[in-house]
């Protein structure tokens, strides 16, 4: 008696989760978004979120039309805590896609691990190269660029009008060095000198004399984050600023310019997208976060935006099936959704074929300080390693 | 040639000096107190965050400056009061524990307060001019201003500890604490003003960096480490330590930036050159440390007495 009850209890017990269980996972949708939100650069993570947040609101709270649910991870711009916080993602919050996370090094620790688990990832930002090239993967996605294709724009709208002797500055470290290898690729002219700076260096007045001692025509700089904003600010009051000509990749962008103010004005950059682009996507994004966060979006925010739509468009293709995966990423090779940057097709490694274009930071007759497109440099530009890329 | 290793110098001498209004105050609390202060950082940034919402409130640089120093010297004293006090009897990992703990209550509170994004800081208009060099080159007037501000700082403290009653309690205090406080000296007052003291060193240094670095959270850590070889190399508890250690740093630093790769260059081929010259002008201080700590492991000007 005593154990056909237990019986029967045990299999009602695992009866109501056989069937509660999948039909729980058809009603809705979890995504996984890693990002920094601790620490100094914990920044450029909230403005991530912030415009994950507008894209489910542009999406009526559903992604895919189905109810999400998000879960938000710092991992602190640690690979290995990259990696722990994915794993809790995908073992305890049973996620269905990963999105987001800033930095290549985190990036090529925790690809493995999401689309091992044969779940797909939709990175956001970081653009190592071996993700575009020979550790391409069918499950792994990017809604932003590969590293080197920044640069690349640089150094053809250089060489393009003509500049020449340009003194290159980059801190010492792998993005360091790949960004003036992309600088490289497409600029022909004379570099006087490559001064690779200690990453996180606060002082750059010894670099600022010992570049003037060498008298170029133009500098280039990548510098991202706080070191960027340093050097913006040193290159201003070393009374360079709009004496030498500063180009710049990574460095002036929506996050530094209210740091900075004024020391940004008259510096170039290059990049795939920028506030002012016109298409319809595009200005209501803006509009709407303007409104929302009483700020200008930037492009890390812009990438993570269309990460929500890409996964939203996959989601929609298989009717909300989430179990076919392949399915979702035929669907997602289309890149079927209305991309902030306008033009958008994906490569065969899965990665961005986009415009790239020359932006300049103005001040408006506002008084305000903002990125302006200046020309277009490449019209669908292609990474230079998909062709690396056998994918399975 | 010359007038680049002049400028350099410079260069070198003002990125000294802003190491040395940081260190000042590290080192004599350290050195007075006995306590390894981690959260010194913490009082930097507090300094350069309270400076840059008081400039914004006041609309003066000037009355920016005074409230944004005073503010620091009340948040070192209630830091002192609230957290330190327990912890000086106990031994120094207890210290590192808990002043690490501050670390990170500063960061989040300023994240809290004022959000993660960089703020925006400038210094006075009438120091954003450029000084002309006799070698033909400019020099930013409010560099030139951090030397000066530096100097009269390190004369100011050797008049204060040498030549004052309070200075002679502080020395007093640093040998012997139990005697000074036998003889009738108010030893707890005493370390709560030292504190506030060294917190308002950094909060000075914290202003003065403002407009030239990043005003950000966890901004006081990148310059710590610096810091901490500062004072290791000049004599953990010494302020002249902290000075010499101070200069010698940013003068080394400065240089080994500057002209490390093209002397390598040299020396071993070119490519060879480029990629150690930048590692090595790196690591350059720490070597110094190291070699410091081998030959002279109480520092170059081992405070007396302590």
């Amino acid at each position: 008696m005593r154990s056909a009850l237990r019986s029967l209890v045990a299999g009602a017990v695992i009866g109501a989760f056989a069937f509660a269980g999948p039909a729980a996972a058809q009603q809705k949708v979890k995504i996984g978004f890693i990002s920094t939100f601790s620490g100094p650069q914990g920044v450029m993570g909230q403005y991530m979120k912030e415009s994950v947040e507008l894209a489910i609101e542009h999406l009526g709270g559903k992604v895919g039309g189905l109810p999400v649910e998000m879960f938000y991870g710092d991992d602190q711009v640690k690979p290995d805590v990259g990696v722990q916080v994915a794993e809790e993602m995908l073992k305890k919050n049973q996620v269905d896609f990963v999105s987001g996370i800033i930095w290549s090094n985190v990036m090529l620790a925790v690809e493995p691990v999401v689309t091992g688990a044969g779940h797909i990832m939709v990175g956001t930002n970081a653009g190592a190269s071996p993700l575009a090239g020979a550790q391409c993967n069918k499950l792994y996605f990017s809604t932003s660029w590969n590293n080197d294709q920044t640069p690349e724009a640089m150094g053809k709208f250089l060489t393009d009008s003509g500049v020449n002797d340009i003194y290159v500055i980059a801190p010492n470290y792998q993005a360091g060095k790949d960004m003036v290898a992309g600088l490289k690729r497409y600029y022909k002219g004379n570099i006087v000198e490559e001064n690779y700076t200690k990453l996180g260096q606060q002082d750059y007045q010894a670099e600022i004399t010992q570049l003037r001692s060498k008298n170029p025509k133009a500098v280039f700089a990548f510098l991202p984050g706080g070191m960027g904003i340093q050097f913006l600010k040193q290159y201003d009051q070393a009374g360079l600023r709009g004496q030498l000509p500063l180009y710049t990749v990574y460095t002036v962008d929506e996050i530094s310019i209210p740091a900075v103010k004024d020391a940004a004005v008259g510096v170039y950059e290059t990049r795939y997208w920028s506030p002012d682009l016109k298409n319809p996507a595009n200005q209501r994004f803006v509009a709407d976060y303007k409104k929302k966060y009483g700020k200008l979006p930037v492009f890390y925010g812009a990438q993570s935006y269309d990460g929500i739509m890409l996964i939203d468009s996959a989601i929609k293709a298989v009717k909300g099936n989430l179990k076919d995966v392949d399915g979702m990423v035929k669907a997602m090779e289309k890149a079927d959704f209305a991309s902030l940057r306008g033009p958008f097709q994906y490569n065969v490694n899965h990665h961005p074929i986009q415009n790239f274009y020359l932006l300049k930071s103005v001040k408006t007759p506002s008084g305000d300080i903002e990125m302006h497109i200046q020309k277009t440099i490449f019209e669908k530009h292609k990474d230079a390693y998909y062709q690396e890329c056998k994918m399975k | 040639m010359a007038s680049l290793l002049f400028e350099q110098l410079l260069n070198g001498l003002q990125f000294g000096v802003m190491l040395f209004l940081m260190a000042a105050g590290l080192t004599l609390v350290f050195g007075i107190m006995n306590l390894i202060n981690l959260a010194h950082g913490s009082l930097y940034m507090v300094g350069a965050y309270l400076t840059v919402a008081a400039t914004q409130w006041t609309g003066s640089y000037v009355a920016g400056v005074a409230l944004g120093l005073a503010g620091t010297l009340v948040v070192g004293m209630l830091v002192e009061v609230i957290a330190l006090r327990p912890l000086y009897e106990r031994d120094h990992l207890d210290q590192v524990l808990v002043t690490f703990g501050l670390i990170l209550f500063f960061n989040e509170l300023v994240a809290i307060i004022w959000g993660r994004a960089a703020l925006f800081a400038s210094g006075p208009s009438w120091l954003s001019g450029h000084i002309d060099l006799f070698t033909g080159s400019r020099y930013p007037m409010y560099r030139a201003a951090i030397i000066v501000v530096g100097i009269v700082v390190a004369l100011a403290l050797w008049y204060v500890v040498t030549r004052t009653r309070l200075g002679m309690l502080i020395r007093a205090g640093a040998t012997n604490r139990t005697m000074v406080a036998a003889l009738g000296v108010n030893i707890r007052l005493l370390y709560t003003v030292v504190f506030g003291f060294g917190a308002a060193l950094a909060g000075l240094a914290g202003l003065l960096a403002g407009p030239i670095y990043n005003v950000q959270p966890g901004m006081g850590e990148l310059i710590l480490i610096q810091v901490f070889v500062v004072i290791v190399i000049g004599g953990i508890g010494s302020v002249r330590g902290a000075l010499v250690g101070a200069v010698i740093i940013g003068i080394v630093d400065t240089l080994g930036r500057a002209f490390l790769k093209p002397l390598l260059g040299t020396l071993i081929s070119p490519p060879a050159a480029e990629s150690a010259g930048p590692a090595l002008a790196s690591m350059l201080i720490y070597l110094l440390m190291a070699l410091v700590l081998t030959f002279r492991p109480q520092g170059l000007f081992p405070a007396r007495g302590g």
